[in-house]
Order: structure tokens, then sequence, then C-alpha cells
């Protein structure tokens, strides 16, 4: 007898959910702003008109006058992009909100001009049944600054052994599954999440690593690990992973994501899948873009992160995928640690550092002032992410909700100088003198974020 | 010099310097009273993270032997099993103003991290698997005294280098001082990028006969456990030092403690050939050395006979 046909019927879809706290509706007029926003190629000086959180008009700069009631915000030898999005940080929220909460974690988001997050389930207790799911949208409506989205775990208590009730987060609101910190280490588990993908939808995001490879390592396995006397991480922990996932994916005709690709290899297989037609996108972090293992030769436990920067061939191979397309949007994996914790030695440490309010200036600095990438690369790749997930895309049109960052990229700053939003200060990128300031984020319609120099004058 | 943290941060000189210091001292412990007055007041602090014998008690005798005071502090049986950590113990400690914090810790990079956190100068008693300088300027003493000079000598490492501090340290020390090392072992236990500490990598003993000096390391236990080689057979047949393949004017050296019949056959151990007690006689002087160098030496404190002061001085 062959089983009945599923019907999409039994499956109730629901709209994948990003959740924030109630706001006033922006009313703001940006005038003398240069905007861009590679999507629908603005690129020259406009004056920007924001109603109801609305974007009303866009006009060539001085031909707007602002109505009543309306802020007036001086862009002149400003930038204006959509908001950037971020498919992968840790809130921390429930259960170790002593390194970060959702009002905190969306601050330090606001200011890094973030107008959308999705937070990663490997928290205490873990995101992987429905109540937890609920509770955290409900923390959301009341805490979040910017919307924030979920995703569950693919695997019940995050164990890898068997699968969660994904439909049913699914009809919640799950903005996908992850086992984020760690990899569906079982091919079989891996396979049934792919299959049952074809019920729940929702895309796979995956932390690529193979434990038995990665083992006790800290640090990226080369000459300066061996120098250091510190166990390695191979970059093959990584890459073999991305092969096999997307073997899977392709076989099963499933979905998946592949998180912070650290290693050349990785570029190599996602790029081979891609090719083959395997239904693969994939990130990569500020850190694995601009630095490389050379910055942990003094042990910094700012710097340990999973994956662990690489070699500078790694570096280079992560920002040419970016150049090429292979890799489709910057996630910061912001993974925020309290002091104490990191105060230890580099292998005792938690792998992870803090990244929402430094990752456009890091990959401005680093990347677009050398001329490695454009400015409209960067922006596209910071405003992709949720896109991948079918969610948000930031864009710059008018009756769109107003998602908009004004950045200052002539502004200096020190990393660190005036402490961070964040409730952790684990900054990979600490005392780094840093070029491109955020002066306002709006999410979603609100003001989210506002500069303390930045003055607004009411019409 | 303030500290003591690391071999790559020593260059030929300043190992020249206090080898020459230990020298000197070698006879102190030659008398019949083993003691000079040279940092009498001073206080020298033992934290060991690890179980350790000869080192602790190394680094014991050569502070009484300048006359300073040591108090020990073993992280059993002490507040760290209660869960305090390193940077509050180290805190703690630093209240009873210590001139100087021998650390002994399973993680690299402790040593440094302690000199972030106390004014008194640190030593590094051996940080994880990444250095153990005292265990190579002892090393480098021992072979002064053994060949006069190490240049141009070639010095072959055997063993299970990828989890070795002393391997690390040696490697950089030797090398320092002229010699052209070598590094050999099972390929399971040989860390990836080695050879990019200048040293050459080996996997088998066939050319050891080109060995001025065969340095064997520690073939630790649990490794068998971890299955990097597939026996302690196979290894010894592979990789043990034993009378067939240990040439009569090679100098045979180890860090102790020895696993006979492992790593080396006990006949090698008990050879004219191996210096592995004068290498532990050599581990006080140098460790005096080490202890004058950070606290009265050149670059560090300045020397005085007066009492000191009750609060801690930042050089």
């Amino acid at each position: 007898m062959t089983p009945p046909e599923p019907t999409p019927s039994t499956v109730q879809r629901s709209e994948v959910r990003l959740v924030s706290s109630p706001a006033r509706p922006a009313g703001l007029l940006v005038h003398g702003v240069h905007v861009l926003d590679p999507r629908t190629g603005l690129d020259g000086l406009h004056d920007v008109l924001v109603r109801d959180g609305e974007i009303a008009e866009i006009g060539v700069a001085g031909t707007l006058s602002s109505p009543a009631g309306v802020e007036l915000v001086d862009g002149t030898g400003r930038h204006l992009f959509p908001g950037f999005v971020d498919p992968h940080v840790h809130l921390r929220t429930p259960g170790q909100e002593y390194k970060e909460d959702l009002e905190t974690g969306t601050r330090a988001a606001a200011a890094g001009g973030y107008c959308a997050l999705v937070g990663m389930p490997n928290t205490d207790p873990v995101i992987d049944s429905a109540p937890v799911l609920g509770a955290l949208f409900d923390a959301a409506a009341r805490d979040a600054r910017v919307p924030v989205g979920f995703m569950p775990c693919i695997t019940r208590g995050q164990q890898g052994h068997e699968l969660t009730e994904m439909a049913e987060l699914r009809a919640m609101g799950a903005a996908g599954f992850t086992d984020d910190g760690r990899p569906v280490v079982d091919a079989g588990v891996m396979r049934r999440a792919l299959q049952y993908q074809r019920l729940c939808g929702g895309v796979l995001a995956l932390h690529e690593e193979d434990p038995a490879l990665s083992h006790t390592g800290a640090m990226h396995e080369g000459e300066l690990s061996a120098l250091l006397g510190v166990a390695g991480i191979p970059s093959v922990s990584e890459s073999t992973m991305v092969a096999r996932d997307c073997a899977l994916a392709g076989y099963e005709g499933g979905r998946i994501h592949v998180q912070h690709l650290s290693a050349l290899e990785s570029v190599a297989a996602v790029a081979a899948a891609k090719a083959r037609g395997v239904q693969v996108t994939c990130e990569a972090s500020p850190h694995h873009l601009t630095m490389t293992d050379e910055d942990v030769r003094s042990l910094d436990t700012r710097r340990k992160m999973n994956p662990p920067l690489r070699s500078a061939a790694d570096r280079e191979a992560i920002v040419e995928g970016l150049r090429s397309g292979v890799i489709d949007c910057i996630a910061t994996d912001h993974a925020p640690h309290a002091r104490d914790e990191k105060e230890v030695p580099f292998e005792q440490a938690p792998m992870g550092t803090t990244g929402l309010e430094t990752a456009f200036a890091v990959v401005y600095t680093a990347l677009v002032v050398p001329g490695a990438l454009t400015l409209s690369l960067v922006v596209e790749k910071m405003t992709a992410g949720l896109g991948l997930l079918g969610l948000l895309v930031p864009q710059i049109a008018v009756g769109e909700p107003a998602n908009l960052v004004l950045v200052d990229l002539a502004a200096e700053w020190v990393v660190g100088e005036s402490g961070y939003e964040s409730r952790s200060d684990n900054c990979a990128f600490a005392d780094r003198r840093l070029q491109g300031k955020v002066l306002l984020t709006v999410a979603a319609g609100a003001v989210a974020y506002r500069e303390r120099s930045i003055m607004l004058s009411a019409a | 010099m303030k500290h003591l943290l690391s071999i790559e941060d020593l260059d030929r000189e300043a190992i020249e310097r206090i080898l020459d210091r230990a020298a000197a001292f070698a006879e102190v412990s030659d008398r019949d009273i083993k003691k000079v007055p040279a940092l009498r007041g001073r206080t020298v602090l033992n934290l060991f993270y690890e179980a350790s014998t000869r080192t602790r008690s190394s680094f014991e005798l050569a502070a009484k032997r300048l006359s300073a005071d040591v108090v020990n502090f073993a992280s059993s049986g002490s507040s760290v099993e209660k869960g305090e950590s390193l940077k509050d113990t180290v805190l703690t400690l630093t209240a009873h103003s210590p001139d100087a914090i021998v650390i002994r810790s399973p993680y690299a990079g402790a040593a440094a991290l302690v000199a972030g956190w106390t004014p008194a100068s640190v030593i590094n008693a051996g940080d994880g698997k990444h250095e153990h300088p005292t265990q190579a300027l002892l090393d480098v003493h021992t072979l002064r005294q053994k060949l006069g000079s190490l240049d141009g000598r070639s010095i072959w490492i055997v063993g299970d280098v990828a989890h070795s501090r002393v391997a690390r340290s040696n490697i950089l020390a030797f090398q320092k001082m002229g010699a052209h090392v070598t590094v050999c072992g099972p390929p399971t236990l040989m860390p990836r990028g080695i050879e990019a500490l200048g040293c050459t990598v080996r996997y088998d003993l066939d050319d050891l006969r080109e060995a001025d000096v065969v340095y064997a390391l520690r073939m630790q236990n649990e490794r068998m456990d971890q299955a990097f080689v597939p026996s302690l057979r196979e290894y010894a047949a592979q990789y043990q030092i034993n009378g067939r393949r240990l040439g009569p004017r090679q100098v045979l050296m180890h860090p102790g403690p020895v696993n006979r019949g492992v790593e080396l056959s006990g006949e090698v151990v008990d050879s004219p050939q191996a210096v592995i007690t004068m290498q532990v006689k050599a581990g006080v002087v140098v460790r005096m050395a080490v202890l004058f160098e950070v606290l009265a030496g050149a670059g560090g404190r300045t020397s005085r006979t007066a009492p000191r002061p009750t609060e801690p001085q930042l050089a």
C-alpha cells in the first residue's frame, strides 16, 4: 500500500516571525545624503523622507521639504544604506543573560546599523521546543529594540540524535533550523532533517566541523599552533563536513546554509556544490574576512573562536569568495562571553567574539578602504543574510518599511573606547582604530539607534 | 630581565649570561654550607597546577640556596579545588607581595597571563604544551659542560614532539646556541608545521648516527589510550634508544622521569653516555641563575642588600 501523499493543508504554514518591542514609527527627512542601495540601484545624493515608519519619498538632493512633525537629519557628507541584517547571532537568552540578553543584544545590533537579526538556539535550555520558542517571541516583544527571529535546533537538546518537532516550530514562526555551536555529526540524522524539510520548510543552517578532526583543538592548525604548542583545528575538519552536507543536500534536494566559512577548501566545496545546482548558500564573518591566526600569536582569548582564525591564504579565499559570489552574505556570529570566562588561559577559554557593533567598520576599514572590495558589494552582503532564509531584504524604495542605516564613512573611532552596548566586551577588534561610524539606525520603521553627536531638529 | 616566560623571548647573549652565572653558582652547590645571601629577604612563590616533583623541588632548592623565602602552593588541597580562578588565585597570592612567582600550568600562555596580573617577576615552569624554558636552559648548560660549545653540533630530539613543551623550548634554545636540530618521532605525534621552527623532521632513526646528542622525550602512557601509536611495543621497536642504536661518542639526554624499556633501554640509561643526572644537578644552579637574573640581574630589579619594603615595586 502506498502511503497517501501528504497534502499541504495538513501543515499549518505561517509566516516566519521577526519580533520587536513596540516603538513609535519614525518621521524623518534625511537630506543631502549619499544613498547607496545595490538592489534598487540608487547611488547618489538624495533626500529621503520617512513618514509613519515608511519610506514616503525619495527625491534629488535639495528637492524635498519636510512636513510638520518630521525630524530633519543632515545627511551631508554621509551615506544612507539599507539596514544591515544578521542571520547568525547569539543573544544568550534564555539562561545566559549574564553574557547578553535580548535588550543588550539588540541594542548592540542597532548601534552597529542592524535592522534585523536571527538568534541561535544554543542557549540554556536550548531552543528545541514550542514553549521555549514561544517564550522567546514574548520576550522579544518586550525587550528587542530591532526585530529578531529565532532558529530552533535541528536535533532535540542539540544532541544530534533525534529531530525536533520541526513542523510545529516552523508553524510558530521559526526562521529555520540549526544546531549552531555544534555540527550534526551523524550523516543519517542530517539526511533525515533534509527529508523532513520537505514537510516543514525552513533552511538548515549548518555549523560544519568534524569533531573527530577538530578534537581538543583551540586554534587553526598550522605553523603557529606548532610553535605555541596549542592543539590545532585543521581546515579539513570544516571542509570535509561542508562537502558531505552539500552532497546530502544535493541528493535529497534540500536547502542548506553553511555558517561561518573559514577555510579555503570550504569555499571550494561550496563553489563546486553551487555549480552542480545544490541549493546551498553560505556566510562569512568579519573576523574571518580580516584576521588570520597571526592575530592569535599573543593568545588573546578574545580572538579564540570556532571556526578559528586561519591562514592568510584562507582569509584571501574568503574575501575572494565574497567577491565572486560564492559567499552570499556577511554574518557576525556575535558571541558574547562574560569577562571572567575569557580571562583564563587560551585553551580553557570559550569560543567566540562579539561583532555586531564593529562589523561594518571592520570590513569597511580592512577591505573597502584599501580597495579589496567595493562599498556596494559590502552593503549588498551585509543586507543579504535574512533574504537567504526567505525573510527580510531591506530596500530603499518608496512604500518600503524604513530599514535604514546612516553612516559617516570618514569618521574614525577606536573599538571599545566608549565601552560597548553589548553586555560583554570580548571583542576581537578591541583597541583597533576603525573608519566608518554608524550615526543612526532605523529598524522596522522606528529609530533604534542614534549616535550622541547626531543632532536632529524638528522642522 | 623582569620575567622568564619563554625561550622565544631570549637571545643567545641572554642565554649565555644566565648560564655563565649558573656556572658561578655551581660552586655553591659543592660547599658544605650550600647557601649565599644573594636573595635574602626575597619571597619566591611556587604555584604548581600540575604534579611535579623535580621541577618544583629544584626551584625550591635554588631559591633556598640564594637565601630567599619559599612558599609552595599546589592546586590540590587549595582554594583552586574550591573553584577559584587562576586570576583570583594570583591576585590573592600577590597580596602577600611575592617577589617572584614560579608557575606550572597545564595551559599554554598561562605564565604570560600571570605576568599581566601581578607586579612580581614570573618564571614559567611549564605552560601546557608550549614551553619549559628553565628545562631548555639546564639542558644547554649540561651540554656546554659536556661539549664546550653547541656550535655546529647535531642534536636529535626523539619521541612525542606534539605533546612536549620540552621539545619546543629545546628546539629553540639549541638552535639559538648554534646547533642543528632534528626532531624524530611517530608521524602521529609530530605537530603539523613544526619545521617552521627551523628544525629537520624525520620519522625513523636510520640516520641517528649523525647526531652528536640524542635527546629522548618521555612517552606518556595516556597517549596510548588516545591511540597515537599502535602499541608501546611497536613504539619501542621503532624509536627506543638502546645499546644497538646509541653510538659510543653520542651524548644521551632525557628530561625525566624515564620509562625504562620504552623510550630508553635500561642499559643506555646506565651508560656513561647518559647525562641524565647531570641535567638534574644543572637544574638547581640554572634555576638559581634564573631567579637571580629576574630578581637582581641586569634590567631587572637592582640588587640590594637592605631589606626591601613590604610593598612590591614594579621594575
